[in-house]
């Protein structure tokens, strides 16, 4: 005759576990991690760009991009003055605890204020797997359309922050801003949000200055 | 398409338990799965004929459970299921929400043979 074990572990835990030492090993350090995640071509790179060049020279900031194939990513942070550990993951279609672990092998904590991690550009996967960062950064863009709240509920529902990039384009695209917005509060209310712009640079300051406020937090506390 | 890492974890937690209650085989899973996460029951079934080869959970059958999505309103208390575009609450028109099922990704029980 067959015997139930009842078990109730949640399918993810090793993972989770994993994420729990990351994150212990950037609290030791007192460095700030974010995990940034978009649908491919809303912007992570540039945001990424543009935070290193708002920073040059305040900030020591690491970077550990993830991509299916190529350094184009981890190029382009370096360019920008990053010190950047790039993961080709293989085909999987989002970083996991465990790559990010041996990232953070590569990088000197110590001497970094923060960390900023570029996940695989996917709006499904990403968030089911905790990486063990601080605040975690959706970066959405105006011509993905103005439904993905509802359709990705999942990933706007986990994230601490949501980064609305390419308002610039508003005049072009069907976009309603209060529907996209209405989407987003209900499943994720009080989340933090920001409307930029990378290519013209509005709505940066506001970004810069409150992720500026995490770090200073983050490492006085 | 995460299905592989899923598949993965969810082998070595079966075996795991298997191994702690000295079973010598895992006939079954009980899987409980939210409607909001993403994974695709069919992927999961294709991934586990392939990596459960050659292990104690050969031929084992994956029982899945899928729980509907019920937000909970902030504001007014009431519970409801969120309809295609409408996440706001139906009674209050409310937009403030809390999850209260539909996020699960468990493995609930398993069978073995001693």
């Amino acid at each position: 005759m067959p015997l139930r074990i009842p078990v109730v572990e949640k399918i993810l835990s090793a993972n989770d576990r994993l994420a729990v030492e990351n994150q212990a090993r950037f609290d030791t350090a007192r460095v700030l991690a974010l995990n940034i995640m978009a649908s491919p071509g809303a912007g992570k790179t540039s945001l990424v760009e543009q935070t290193l060049k708002g920073f040059s020279g305040r900030l020591r900031i690491g970077m550990i991009n993830g991509d299916i194939a190529t350094s184009f990513d981890a190029d382009r942070a370096q360019a920008a003055g990053a010190t950047a550990i790039q993961i080709n993951t293989g085909g999987d279609c989002h970083l996991d605890a465990a790559m990010v672990q041996s990232a953070i092998s590569q990088l000197d904590l110590g001497a970094l204020d923060l960390v900023i991690i570029e996940n695989v550009g996917n709006l499904v996967c990403p968030a089911d797997f905790k990486l063990g960062t601080h605040k975690s950064v959706l970066v959405a863009s105006i011509p993905e359309g103005d439904d993905k709240p509802y359709k990705y509920p999942g990933m706007y529902r986990g994230v601490d922050v949501v980064v609305i990039n390419k308002i610039d384009l508003l005049p072009y695209v069907p976009f309603r801003m209060d529907f996209f917005k209405k989407g987003i509060e209900v499943l994720n209310p009080g989340v933090v949000q920001f409307e930029i712009s990378c290519r013209t640079g509005v709505g940066l300051s506001s970004w810069l200055a409150w992720l500026d406020r995490q770090v200073q937090e983050f490492k006085h506390n | 398409m995460h299905e592989l890492a899923v598949t993965e974890s969810l082998l070595e937690i079966a075996i795991r338990h298997a191994r702690e209650k000295n079973a010598s085989r895992i006939t079954g899973l009980y899987l409980v799965i939210g409607k909001w996460s993403s994974i695709v029951d069919d992927s999961v079934q294709f991934y586990w004929d392939i990596i459960s080869d050659g292990t104690i959970a050969k031929g084992a059958t994956l029982h899945f459970q899928r729980v509907p999505v019920v937000l909970t309103c902030q504001d007014c208390g009431k519970e409801y299921e969120p309809v295609g575009e409408e996440f706001a609450c139906p009674q209050c028109g409310g937009t403030h929400a809390k999850i209260k099922t539909g996020d699960e990704f468990n493995l609930e029980a398993i069978d073995v043979e001693e």
